[in-house]
């Protein structure tokens, strides 16, 4: 009952294929999870979001434009645009605080001090990314938050705390991917310039920034994505208002930190409560602009 | 000249921009440490915490943070390594390829508070679970499995192909080459990316609001059994983290010891942090001496 080599093998135990089956019908599943991960998230978070509007038929317009935020009132409202007006001034502010800064840093790590700069503010990055934003937050309020009370009339809790905390929390994001992007331009492009006898600074502004500029702005987006996001941190600083804020120095509160306060103490189910879903969804809607934006510029990428 | 001068003053002006940058580091660093540290002590990190009366501690924040990480990591490794196995070996080029980089940038892009509310809506009333780690403990999977599928990938696309295609040239199998030649060359790149990825899940604090909850029952530290009430085990009670406490003393705490106690809390979660970087570089560095024959 010699079994010939060829028999053998076929009849072997330790054939893989089935090791080879499993393994892909393993791996597949798990990228079947991320999928069913997203979709999820996408729906469960519309459907709660839409049922202000569908069931409780607050109006959209009214939810998008109205500063009459007032729902436990007799004549309740929902107007949330205090709360999207919060949101978009302190992504914008704080995006225009550290784009200079992170851009800045980036620029000096890949043209200015290649060899050492990097040494040091990598690490220094790489440290700012780990601190936890209610540290962030924390700090803010004990220290940001009386700085601004003292040398202001109102209580310190402002935009302009929450912008300050923001754009330090986005500054290692757009500083690392500017570094990236700066590092990612061909030699030849400086070296074309300097040989030219353009000096550091015209081959930085008059070469370099627009070949980088796609790239540059992609990290600006992703600061301004992480900013919008950001929900305790700013909550801690803000003040928390429902009044639309008519100065840097006036509280005020954004989507994130009206969602944090409230979604605890509200009954689900109920209208406030569901107009705090929507404000998730809009949340939800921003982020995917945000990679829309993103996609259009990686597009526009030249280099 | 003229443009000599201005080179001169850009550069200045880069300088100053990093030496900001620095600077922000350095002053957030020593107020932390300058004033938290002073706070740690053994009895701090170890009598459980107080909701009106001073010389609470941060015992089971402090377990309770370590114990979801723990949860969190063990659920989304497996997965976050599988789906870079994916996406680095077997996706081909096409339409679903690109649906799946889609939703991971998706998810990566979604704002924690989000990935909170999500898991509110499905881990807490959908399953009716209430409050709980495991809820708490999923929503941080989500949040996080888009970081550990990138660095799986980034990690096994790093392996030189010529280690795969030796192992395929011996006549062994895809998944076994995958498993015998790729994990291992990878395992340093994805060890400290998930070293990483804890530290940005152990400060994480909006999604576990509304998932793990801001309380904590009593736990009972001698008692193991996970089905137990009272045990600390039990990955069906309510949880309270470090980044949470400091949250909530922050906002809601009546205590008269709200601020030493918030800066000690910071103090901790900071220095983890710091610890979870320097661990990721070290056990990196080794591990890759290890497996690899680099010096």
């Amino acid at each position: 009952m010699a079994l010939s080599a060829r028999d053998r093998l076929i009849k072997s135990k330790k054939n893989n294929s089935y090791g080879e089956l499993r393994g892909k019908i393993l791996v597949t599943l798990c990228a079947l999870i991320m999928i069913t991960a997203t979709i999820s998230v996408t729906v469960f978070l519309t459907t709660k979001g839409l049922q202000s509007f569908l069931v409780n038929s607050v109006s959209p317009i009214e939810f998008l434009t109205s500063t009459n935020w007032n729902p436990l009132g007799d004549n309740p409202g929902y107007g949330a645009f205090p709360f999207i007006f919060g949101s978009l001034a302190v992504t914008f502010l704080s995006a225009l605080i550290a784009a200079p800064i992170g851009i800045g840093g980036a620029i000096f790590m890949s043209e200015i001090a290649p060899s050492w700069g990097k040494k040091v503010l990598q690490p220094v990055i790489e440290l700012l990314v780990g601190i936890p934003s209610v540290v962030y937050g924390f700090i803010g309020l004990t220290v940001l938050v009386p700085f601004i009370r003292e040398y202001s009339s109102g209580t310190g809790f402002s935009i302009l705390a929450g912008t300050i905390v923001l754009s330090i929390m986005i500054l290692p994001t757009i500083t690392t991917i500017a570094t990236d992007a700066m590092g990612s331009l061909p030699n030849s492009l400086r070296e074309g310039s300097l040989a030219l006898g353009a000096t550091r600074w015209q081959t930085i502004k008059k070469v370099l920034i627009p070949a980088a500029l796609p790239s540059l702005l992609t990290a600006v987006v992703l600061g301004m994505a992480r900013a919008f996001g950001e929900a305790l941190a700013v909550q801690m600083v803000i003040g928390n208002v429902r009044a639309l804020p008519s100065s840097l120095l006036d509280p005020s509160a954004t989507l994130t930190t009206i969602i944090t306060l409230n979604m605890g103490h509200t009954t689900y189910g109920s209208i406030e409560n569901n107009t705090l879903w929507s404000m998730g969804l809009i949340l939800l809607i921003i982020s995917f602009v945000f990679i829309l934006i993103v996609r259009y510029l990686s597009s526009r990428r030249k280099i | 000249m003229n443009s000599k001068i201005a080179d001169r003053i850009a550069t200045g002006i880069f300088t100053s921009l990093a030496l900001i940058i620095v600077a922000v580091l350095v002053a957030l660093f020593s107020f932390i440490l300058i004033r938290g540290v002073p706070q740690i002590s053994w009895e701090f990190l170890t009598t459980p915490s107080s909701t009106v009366r001073e010389g609470g501690g941060i015992r089971d924040q402090l377990f309770n943070s370590f114990y979801i990480l723990f949860i969190t990591m063990l659920i989304t490794v497996p997965l976050g390594v599988c789906g870079g196995i994916y996406m680095a070996e077997y996706a081909k080029p096409g339409k679903i390829t690109n649906f799946i980089r889609s939703c991971i940038e998706m998810l990566a892009s979604l704002p924690s508070i989000v990935v909170g509310m999500f898991g509110l809506l499905v881990f807490v009333n959908t399953t009716g679970w209430g409050y709980t780690i495991i809820g708490g403990a999923l929503a941080l999977t989500i949040f996080n499995i888009p970081v550990m599928v990138r660095v799986s990938e980034d990690a096994i696309r790093t392996v030189p192909p010529e280690q795969k295609e030796a192992g395929l040239a011996l006549g062994i199998t895809h998944w076994h080459t995958i498993k015998t030649v790729l994990i291992p060359s990878a395992f340093p790149g994805i060890l400290t990316g998930a070293i990483l990825a804890s530290g940005r899940v152990f400060g994480e604090a909006a999604a576990l609001l509304f998932t793990a909850g801001l309380s904590t029952p009593r736990l009972d530290y001698l008692d193991l059994n996970p089905f137990s009430e009272t045990s600390p085990l039990n990955i069906f009670r309510p949880a309270e983290t470090l980044a949470v406490h400091i949250w909530s003393v922050n906002t809601n705490g009546i205590m008269p010891d709200i601020r030493e106690i918030a800066n000690g809390s910071s103090a901790v979660l900071v220095l983890s942090v710091l610890v979870f970087n320097l661990l990721a570089r070290w056990l990196g560095s080794i591990v890759h001496k290890k497996v690899t024959a680099s010096k």
